[in-house]
């Protein structure tokens, strides 16, 4: 690590080395610009290297750019990302196949095509499903990647372009002035920017109330499985029956899915994600979408803490004060919009607005009037079951 | 309590316990069986689970112990294993008879315990398991004694059967009967080497060498006596140059580390013995302190004098609490610990009639453990080279792990690697082995990282030029056994919480297009996928 006092500032910090403050970050440096990203930890440490790695989210305004880009991002990185084309959806009963049929509407919409996939058809892409599996489709768009090897890409491909990256440099304070943000503050120093990327995460609230602007998120840990190596299927991005995940280049299952914990985040702590007993429902319900996989061991599981708008919705907005802000949170769907979301944070950066999707619906403006304690009303907060039986552990 | 829920977050999803036990204890060695006879006879209800006898399939996989395939087919006979360990541990009968529940061949593969992060459970959880299915119980004291495993060191041709760990050798030997090697060649020459290989002796088997790469033998001068009296050629100044067969483990061929020369012994089994690792999962994944202390083998919780650790309810005893320097000779120190958290725990638990043990504690080991670590692993770098490979589940080469590369399977640009290596990681903030991991893949096997994360974390500091405690403990997860689908698969889960499953937050307007205004009352559709009938 340089001495501290000898990293200087830059054109534009980045706060978070996350998934989206990395490509965020990688973006601006392709473009010339000067950037420095702070993270409080190591880069992709959390909720960005730890998650399903889908690449699927119609939904989305970013996701015909999304659909363009991580095809190339091997290529664009210089780095492999594992990331691999289309996706499966197992069914197994009439009513799942319905649901997943629903679900699909919104990419064909758009002009991307299904195919339905019988029983047998199903069988024969996915040998692990069971003989009394209904049938599933086939997307072909969408994909999924490997979220370590991403966010570690991302990192090292925005040094390759000059970018600078601060690890284990805690972000205590965004500094404005007049309007616009001109130092952000960590224990490491100061460093003066022209603007600033607040990518965050859960703690993009915390440092955005320090220069009065209010960002409603509240923090959750969510839980997946993994599995050793399994021969490879020929489409890895299979899932269903309530789990999101795939089957890895490596051959491992890893999903997830199911009940997530509201939780509180002390100040500027990364709290330690601990795993629950929900691990064993997923468990149970992979044994269901892959029954002929009853057998394969569970290796591993892991958790992650992510943040959750009001709505469930990015906020993707260049602030009208301070003037030079961009807030990027993405809501807990972060990693698969990662490329287009990283491009649209560079032109909200650089250009004060997003010329290839539109982000009208995703500003922080759609949250003014929201109730202090919004998330109270919806029982996002941390809850106990209270009966004082537990020691402290 | 008057506030909403999410109903699709855990909040009031509480998961069935199998039992509430008032005092749990993990691992039925000296120490544990101290712990559960005296909470027993203290009039506490006690539950004694232990590991052994594992199944066949873990055994298969060096879980949890580096077995080496040297283990003969009566392992598959659960029943009658189940019997040998019962003889092999008298104590087990005298717990049976206490009126302890003891239950053998049962895997502790996760706790779960309120923390900053999970606050949901009404009481502290351990989840278990056996070759079938998996349960959870509760608790109020954990007491866990769950020994130490072995430490892997790897060599040309490690992967071979026949390869083994020390512990696992005990195991084999004197808990199953079951050990199906003759001739052994054993690695370390320290007080688990020494003691290994006087086992070995004692049973009649052949011990063809043992091979130290210190210029003298490293335990203390009374077992280096005994050993030296049956008659075992102690090979000092030497590594491992392979380890050959041509399916099983034939031979070792040493080196000299002075004059290069090699020299060829027939065996059918080496016994990594340089020493052994306090088996410290639980205490991770409970979240309780942990520190690197080299003369008590590397991490270790911290404990008070009974054994107390950072998390008030949870006690570490034997092994797993640090490691003493008489080696396994000397159980008395391990059963003195397993009584003194008994009683604490009982105190805790309202018996206040229950005074301090009056033993003085255990004296702290003094000998420092990673020198021989550092020493083995340095010099099988250096004769292994480029291509040893030190993680066997995920095939990383040495130099995959030093030069962070990308695993086998993949298609990469070598030359952007070509500046990036440990070093570089290195200047960018403290080495860390999770990063590591994720990077090389080293340690992110089915094995679970049991013969690699102790040789991994000793090549990052001995390459950063760091001490070997610098480098963080790598993160245990549940399960802490490989366990099947089918054994993990929750059965018995609460049915408010199978019919609110969704596959991602239940947050209607997520799932609607962000194009479009977020409607105020949107139906939610977009993850909550029917769940077949649980019945089906």
């Amino acid at each position: 690590m340089a001495e501290a006092g000898a990293v200087k500032g830059a054109s534009v910090v980045v706060v978070g080395g996350g998934v989206t403050g990395l490509s965020a970050a990688w973006w601006l440096a392709r473009e010339g610009v000067d950037v420095l990203v702070l993270e409080k930890g190591i880069v992709g440490w959390e909720a960005s290297g730890r998650n399903g790695g889908g690449a699927t989210h119609a939904y989305s305004p970013l996701f015909r750019e999304e659909q363009r880009l991580w095809p190339m991002m091997d290529e664009l990185l210089g780095y492999p990302t594992e990331y691999r084309r289309g996706r499966i959806r197992v069914a197994l009963d009439a009513a799942q196949l319905e649901h997943y049929e629903l679900t699909s509407r919104l990419a064909q919409s758009q002009g991307f095509t299904v195919d339905r996939l019988d029983a047998r058809a199903l069988q024969e892409l996915v040998p692990y499903v069971g003989d009394d599996v209904a049938g599933g489709l086939f997307w072909n768009y969408g994909g999924h990647a490997n979220p370590q090897r991403t966010v570690q890409g991302y990192a090292w491909a925005l040094q390759d372009r000059g970018g600078r990256i601060l690890q284990h440099a805690t972000v205590r304070e965004i500094r404005v002035a007049g309007g616009r943000a001109i130092a952000v503050v960590c224990d490491q120093g100061t460093f003066g920017c022209d603007a600033v990327v607040l990518a965050a995460g859960p703690h993009t609230a915390r440092l955005a109330a320090g220069f009065g602007v209010a960002v409603p998120v509240v923090p959750a840990r969510a839980e997946m499985i993994v599995t050793e190596p399994l021969p490879l299927m020929r489409h890895g991005g299979v899932d269903g029956n309530g789990l999101y995940g795939r089957q890895t280049l490596r051959g491992n299952l890893a999903y997830g899915g199911g009940p997530h914990e509201w939780i509180e985040i002390d100040g500027a702590a990364t709290p330690r994600a601990v795993n629950s007993p929900v691990v064993r429902s997923l468990a149970r319900r992979l044994r269901e979408l892959f029954p002929r996989a009853a057998h394969v061991r569970v290796i591993r599981s892991w958790a992650g803490v992510v943040e959750n708008t009001p709505d469930g919705r990015p906020i993707l907005d260049r602030l009208a004060d301070p003037a030079n802000v961009v807030i990027a949170t993405m809501s807990s769907v972060g990693f698969g919009l990662s490329p287009a979301s990283g491009r649209a944070v560079m032109q909200l950066a650089t250009a004060g607005s997003c010329d290839f999707a539109d982000l009208t619906h995703l500003g922080l403006g759609r949250f003014a009037g929201l109730a202090p304690d919004w998330y109270r009303d919806r029982g996002w907060v941390p809850w106990s079951s209270g009966d004082g039986a537990a020691p402290a552990c | 309590m008057t506030e909403p829920l999410d109903s699709t977050a855990i909040a009031g999803k509480v998961f069935p316990v199998r039992a509430h036990v008032p005092v749990v204890v993990v691992g039925a060695g000296p120490a544990g069986l101290a712990a559960a006879l005296e909470a027993a006879r203290l009039g506490l209800a006690v539950l004694l689970v232990d590991e052994h006898p594992v199944g066949a399939g873990l055994i298969g996989m060096d879980v949890p112990l580096q077995f080496g395939e040297r283990m003969d087919a009566a392992v598959r006979n659960k029943p009658r294993m189940l019997e040998r360990v019962v003889a092999a541990r008298p104590g087990i009968e005298e717990a049976f008879a206490m009126g302890v529940d003891v239950q053998l061949g049962v895997y502790a593969w996760g706790a779960f315990v309120d923390g900053p992060t999970s606050r949901a459970q009404p009481r502290p959880l351990l989840a278990l398991a056996d070759d079938e299915r998996s349960w959870l119980v509760s608790w109020d004291r954990l007491i866990v004694a769950a020994g130490a495993r072995d430490l892997a060191v790897a060599a040309p041709g490690w992967d071979r059967p026949g390869v083994m760990g020390a512990r696992a050798f005990a195991a084999a030997l004197d808990l199953y009967g079951a050990f199906n090697g003759r001739r052994l060649v054993v690695l370390g020459s320290g007080v688990v080497g020494l003691e290994t290989a006087l086992r070995a002796k004692a049973a009649g088997l052949d011990v063809a060498a043992l091979v130290e790469t210190a210029d003298a033998p490293q335990g203390p001068a009374a077992l280096v006596d005994a050993v030296r009296r049956t008659g075992i050629a102690i090979a000092t100044r030497r590594c491992v140059a392979a380890i050959a067969g041509t399916t099983e483990v034939e031979r070792v061929v040493l080196r000299g580390l002075d004059d290069g020369t090699t020299h060829e012994i027939a065996c059918d089994t080496v016994v990594t013995a340089i020493d052994v690792v306090p088996n410290v999962e639980l205490f991770d994944l409970l979240g309780c302190r942990v520190a690197y202390r080299a003369p008590h083998g590397g991490f270790v919780p911290d404990v008070d004098g009974d054994g107390r650790t950072s998390a008030p309810a949870v006690f570490a005893v034997g092994d797993c609490a640090g490691l003493s320097d008489a080696g396994l000779g000397d159980p008395a120190t391990a059963i003195a610990a397993g009584r003194r958290a008994a009683r604490a725990a009982a105190r805790d638990l309202g018996r206040t009639d229950v005074p301090a043990d009056g033993a003085p504690p255990a004296a702290e080991p003094v000998a420092d453990r990673d020198p021989a670590l550092r020493r083995w692993i340095a010099a099988q770098a250096a004769e292994g080279g480029d291509a040893l490979v030190v993680c066997q589940c995920e095939n990383v080469t040495l130099r995959d792990l030093l030069g962070v590369r990308p695993p086998a399977y993949l298609d990469y640009d070598a030359a952007k690697f070509a500046g990036r290596n440990l070093h570089s990681l290195a200047a960018e903030g403290p080495l860390n082995q999770d990063q590591i991991k994720r990077l090389t893949r080293a340690g992110m096997g089915p094995c679970q990282g049991r013969r690699c994360r102790e040789q991994v974390q000793a090549l990052i500091a001995l390459r950063s030029n760091a001490p070997t405690g610098s480098v963080p403990l790598p993160s245990f997860r549940a399960p802490l056994r490989p366990l099947p689908l089918s054994v993990l698969s929750a059965d018995d889960e609460p049915a408010e919480l199978r019919a609110n499953w969704t596959a991602w937050f239940g947050i209607p307007a997520q799932w609607l297009p962000h194009w479009e205004k977020a409607p105020e009352d949107a139906e939610f559709w977009g993850g909550r996928v029917p769940i077949p009938d649980a019945t089906k």
